[in-house]
């Protein structure tokens, strides 16, 4: 224990921690929850106008009632079903390879880490540049100067080409380049993860894999990723929570329209929704969204937890 | 099934690119490991015994020279393809499996012909787990077993796919002085049952001695001397082989031979016959020495020491190349340890010398 006439020193130490969080996580988190249950406040007059302030959950029935609600949480939830599995398995068998050669390692792990350091709005206007058909597509005639690189190789594979994010692209395209799009940005921090995780797996159990003759497959699926499963767990859980907060890709795509041209708001997530409500001057609405948001990740979350408690070892 | 290790040599080499000192681990090893026999490979750390195990498993490629399993030539069989059962240092069991499920891997394994049905791998498991009485411990985790139970699972696992050879490395080092008694009679009784090549490594030439039935003394790479215990004890080839074995250690005095007499000192303790005229390193086990009130080898006692069934005696000698000489006599001798001398006469079956430049035996 401290010494209590040494105490004021340790709070001032802590002090400089503890103001900006009270000022800027702590606070903000109490207005929030304040402002979702305050019917009709208004960010400019702190009032509600013409209309009397009340308690009330007509902020969240109004935002779950509201059909862009409905499109985000769709998309959000879309994107995070999808990503995340696609992402986990293919960082492991990425981080597996990697484990396994020996020349050319530092290099490739210094490749597949550059998505990590790279501003992902500017990682989102390449792939945007890489799927975009610029030209007009009309129904009686195309004018198209480039198809795109990705398109380019779809027709030299022999295939059509795609409209993936232009006007007229429909929405399971538009997903698709999400998709990839996220799937890249995500694969370098689980890479990073599971090799660590991997490089301090005990190199005896793989010795002793080897002198019960057992087939690569069954290494993977028998030891490898059981003794990896804290690291996945982990990585499964951060994805599911980043997932549920992706708003910078989109925006790095399809930019603040956060769909096609034809359809703005197609591809909206909630979080692009609290920000559109903000816009809006309707801070109830956003804080209401912003404590659903929550509420979900936290259920997500302790499903996982749940769930990884079971298949977790050790 | 016999191994047959011919020219087997392993060089581990430099890291340093600029200066070349290459490693060599196991220096060309020439010998037969006889069918069905436990066999114990026995050295100082680094003198190569776990590189040569690990050479047989195939887990390490040697540089030079090959491997036989019964007729075959193994040296280019990668470690799947051996048949070889392995128990590590430390047990490498898999933490995420039960001990059933580890048991069963192995047999999970098989594929082809001697592809397995469900039942009899149960069956097999639970065979060899009686075998190593565990069969009380198949649902816990590994990480709920005492060390000694964790090895009996290793090698439960170890043996049920019917190895051609089960090989040891440091098996007992991780367990305890009790159960390290208990535990190496196992390995004994199990190996004598199942009557599988075995080949077990160990520092500890104790272990080494009680039970197996040859034993392989190694130094710096190069075999020392291959032989039953009692054999390689009772008749040392060098120098180093006669330290390495037997507790107490054996006393080492410089010596001479002169005229048909060895002397120790300024004492002729002992006739040696054939031998000439020259100095010689002379080794004297503990109960090489015969308390005689006229014996010709004259020691400062020091002390006494009273161990119920024996009595050690703790003296010095001028000549002697350990601080102390430590005798083990019958306790019906009474040793009157106020004295300043204690005289010996010498058993010269006990009684060792080697040449003085290149430490191997003289027979006299």
């Amino acid at each position: 224990m401290v010494d209590s006439k040494q105490q004021w020193k340790a709070w001032l130490y802590l002090a400089p921690a503890i103001v900006l969080l009270l000022v800027f996580t702590v606070w903000p988190i109490i207005n929030t929850v304040a402002m979702a249950f305050l019917e009709g406040y208004s960010g400019l007059t702190k009032t509600g106008g013409d209309v009397t302030f009340k308690l009330g959950v007509g902020n969240f029935t109004h935002v779950v009632a509201h059909p862009d609600f409905q499109q985000a949480l769709l998309n959000t939830c879309l994107l995070c079903v999808i990503t995340v599995p696609v992402s986990t398995i293919l960082a492991l068998l990425i981080a597996v390879a990697l484990n396994a050669i020996k020349p050319l390692r530092k290099a490739l792990q210094t490749v597949f880490f550059l998505p990590y350091v790279t501003n992902s709005i500017a990682i989102g206007m390449v792939f945007a540049a890489m799927f975009n058909v610029i030209g007009s597509v009309g129904t009686r005639r195309q004018i198209i100067s480039s198809y795109g690189i990705v398109n380019d190789v779809i027709m030299a594979l022999g295939g059509d080409w795609i409209n993936w994010i232009n006007s007229g692209s429909e929405y399971w395209a538009n997903m698709l380049v999400m998709v990839v799009y996220i799937v890249w940005n995500a694969l370098p921090f689980k890479i990073l993860v599971l090799l660590g995780g991997l490089q301090s797996v005990n190199k005896q159990y793989y010795d002793a894999a080897k002198v019960d003759s057992t087939p690569r497959w069954r290494v993977l699926t028998r030891i490898t990723v059981p003794l990896l499963s804290p690291m996945i767990a982990y990585v499964i859980i951060t994805g599911f929570i980043g997932g549920f907060k992706e708003y910078t890709s989109i925006v790095g795509i399809f930019g603040e329209k956060m769909g096609p041209v034809h359809d703005p708001g197609r591809l909206n997530t909630m979080v692009g929704m609290i920000y559109d409500s903000l816009e809006r001057d309707n801070q109830g609405g956003a804080s209401a969204a912003a404590l659903i948001l929550f509420g979900i990740i936290l259920i997500v979350t302790m499903i996982n937890l749940y769930v990884s408690k079971k298949r977790v070892h050790y | 099934m016999k191994i047959v290790l011919e020219n087997l040599t392993k060089i581990f080499p430099s890291r340093n690119k600029k200066s070349p000192d290459e490693v060599i681990a196991v220096n060309n090893f020439n010998f037969e490991i006889p069918d069905g026999k436990l066999i114990g490979l026995l050295g100082p750390s680094g003198c190569g015994k776990s590189t040569t195990l690990y050479m047989i498993s195939g887990l390490q490629k040697p540089t030079g020279g090959k491997i036989y399993f019964g007729d075959d030539d193994v040296t280019e069989v990668s470690t799947e393809k051996r048949g070889i059962g392995l128990v590590f240092q430390n047990y490498a069991l898999y933490p995420h499996l039960t001990v059933r499920q580890n048991i069963l891997f192995p047999l999970q394994n098989l594929r082809g012909a001697d592809k397995m049905t469900k039942d009899d791998m149960l069956k097999r498991a639970y065979e060899v787990a009686k075998l190593v009485q565990i069969e009380e411990l198949m649902d816990r985790k590994p990480s709920e077993l005492s060390g000694g139970q964790q090895q009996r699972v290793a090698i439960a696992r170890a043996l049920v796919k019917m190895p051609r050879v089960l090989l040891l490395d440091e098996p007992l080092s991780n367990l305890d002085a009790r159960l390290r008694l208990q535990t190496r009679e196992e390995i004994r009784r199990i190996q004598k049952e199942t009557k599988i090549t075995t080949v077990f490594v160990t520092h500890d030439q104790e272990e080494a001695m009680s039970i197996s039935d040859l034993i392989v003394v190694m130094k710096l790479g190069v075999l020392q001397q291959i032989g039953a215990p009692q054999d390689v004890y009772d008749e040392p080839a060098n120098l180093f082989v006669a330290k390495f074995l037997g507790t107490p250690p054996i006393n080492v005095f410089d010596g001479a031979v002169k005229g048909g007499k060895l002397y120790i000192g300024e004492d002729a303790v002992m006739d040696v016959k054939n031998v000439p005229d020259m100095p010689v390193t002379v080794g004297i086990r503990p109960e090489g020495f015969v308390l005689d009130e006229n014996g010709p080898f004259k020691c400062r006692l020091s002390n006494v020491e009273v161990m119920g069934r024996d009595v050690s005696i703790v003296s010095t000698h001028p000549a002697s190349l350990n601080p102390i000489i430590r005798s083990i006599i019958n306790a019906d001798n009474k040793v009157d340890a106020a004295k300043a001398e204690v005289r010996y006469t010498l058993k010269p079956h006990k009684v060792f010398l080697f040449d003085k430049e290149t430490e191997n035996r003289i027979r006299f």
